[in-house]
């Protein structure tokens, strides 16, 4: 069972990294959503670094979800699901794997980015370290419930749009507690640590949430 | 749990919804005329508020209504997963459009509310934004219906989507008003006035009953459309499938 959870993660690692259009190209999303703020806004650096952490929080949240609608669509497609289904690997913990792989190769190269890009949007260096962990502890919950979306349309052939639309609502508490802890780190009356922990908590509830969801999604798409 | 056990024949339902339909339309609307009597010209206006306040009498109702019909489509949502009630997707997906419609009349009345008391349309307080985030899950789910085409694998994959948003509603809720403080206080905004007066009371509570019935009625006609839009489904296919068999007859002949 360890060997079959352990082969899926090896498998969706092996193709997010070889078959191109996954985690690297939600980076370069990224990059692109951080600097079209400025163009947006203005020039303006003490405006910039005041809503630094938020301007990172929401590009990382829109390169995590549009991505997401491939998430099972193509093992649907190409039949790999159903040889999944059919394993002795109970399908949450296949989901799990899919989720952490997708976490590995979208949200973590996210978060460990995030303080290159707060250079662009003149993050004060003190606040660099608080959002790059916000961001680690948060991108889980914000792959995991954006892989029950991805469950829910797995089937579909015009999937696009209607994920980030399904999953955007669910993340609107992860997003709050994600900038409240980065611009705690920037000052004001709470401490980082209250919003911070919440954040993660938020991430274990959507681990377990988001997973049992998308595999009964999944369970039902049969 | 019986009576609902002998509705899981659509027939059945179809015979009783047909019976009680006329009866729940007439009450809401002599109820609903009732209580816009009492609204418009018995019920004084607020000292404070003055004539808006006349507002709130379609806006709590529609509030209400909007958080019932969630709670509605949650319950049917486990019906369809858990006990494969046939009818709750039916439940389920006619509820949605409406309990949509309550929500925005909700965010559009405290809108009109909004402008004369507050000065504006919109402010970014707790209960309106979670008011808001309720009406775009409303919209992902009757969206999600929309893209799927087979009615008993969308009812099933709805009822995922409505359950996993049913438990995050209170969070939602929760995050809001933490994210509120922090932003403003909220207590500029709250009606920190007296408690209601039983003028005002009595027709808000008739309008409250007339409304929910006027849901009522407006969901078991919108179940019974979605039953007949069912059978017209399957007869289409049944009826395509006849004339592929009479085809291949045919060019066999």
């Amino acid at each position: 069972m360890r060997r079959a959870f352990f082969a899926i993660l090896r498998r969706d690692l092996a193709l997010a990294t070889r078959a191109g259009g996954g985690g690297e190209l939600a980076l370069v999303f990224f990059l692109t959503l951080v600097v079209l703020v400025p163009f947006a806004l203005g020039p303006d650096l003490n405006l910039l670094s005041r809503i630094g952490p938020a301007i990172l929080w929401l590009g990382a949240l829109l390169a995590t979800l549009i991505g997401l609608d491939r998430l099972f669509q193509g093992d649907e497609e190409d039949g790999s699901l159903d040889l999944i289904r059919a394993s002795v690997l109970p399908l949450e913990l296949a989901v799990l794997a899919k989720g952490l792989a997708h976490w590995l190769t979208t949200g973590l190269p996210l978060a460990l980015c995030a303080p290159l890009l707060g250079l662009l949007v003149a993050l004060p260096a003190e606040a660099m370290l608080p959002v790059a962990a916000t961001l680690l502890a948060g991108t889980p919950a914000l792959s995991f419930i954006g892989a029950t979306g991805a469950a829910l349309t797995a089937s579909l052939k015009r999937g696009g749009l209607i994920v980030p639309v399904l999953v955007a609502p669910l993340t609107v508490p992860v997003l709050i507690f994600g900038v409240s802890a980065s611009n705690s780190a920037l000052g004001g009356t709470i401490p980082f640590l209250t919003p911070f922990l919440i954040l993660c908590a938020l991430s274990l509830a959507a681990i377990v949430i988001g997973t049992i969801a998308a595999a009964a999604a999944l369970r039902q798409a049969d | 749990m019986a009576s609902l056990t002998e509705l899981a024949n659509p027939t059945r339902f179809m015979r009783y919804s047909a019976v009680l339909l006329p009866w729940f339309a007439g009450a809401a609307l002599v109820l609903l005329a009732l209580g816009f009597y009492l609204a418009w010209f018995v019920a004084p206006a607020d000292y404070q508020q003055g004539e808006t306040i006349r507002i709130m009498f379609v806006h709590v109702p529609a509030a209400w209504l909007a958080l019932m019909f969630y709670t509605m489509m949650a319950v049917s949502a486990l019906g369809t997963l858990v006990w494969r009630h046939p009818l709750a997707d039916v439940a389920q997906k006619a509820a949605a459009p409406i309990g949509a419609a309550f929500s925005l009349i909700c965010l559009i009345t405290g809108a009109f509310w909004g402008k004369p008391m507050w000065g504006t349309y919109w402010v970014w307080d707790a209960r309106l934004t979670s008011v808001l985030v309720l009406f775009l899950i409303y919209l992902g789910i009757i969206a999600l219906w929309r893209t799927l085409d087979e009615p008993s694998r969308a009812g099933r994959a709805v009822a995922i989507l409505t359950l996993v948003g049913f438990v995050n509603v209170p969070i939602i809720k929760f995050s809001v008003d933490w994210w509120n403080t922090l932003h403003q206080p909220a207590s500029v905004f709250r009606m920190g006035g007296p408690t209601i007066d039983a003028s005002m009371l009595q027709p808000l509570l008739i309008l409250a009953v007339g409304f929910t019935l006027l849901a009522l009625a407006l969901h078991l006609v919108a179940m019974r459309a979605e039953i007949m839009r069912r059978r017209v489904r399957t007869l289409t296919i049944f009826e395509a499938e006849r004339l592929d068999r009479l085809a291949a007859q045919g060019a066999a002949a």
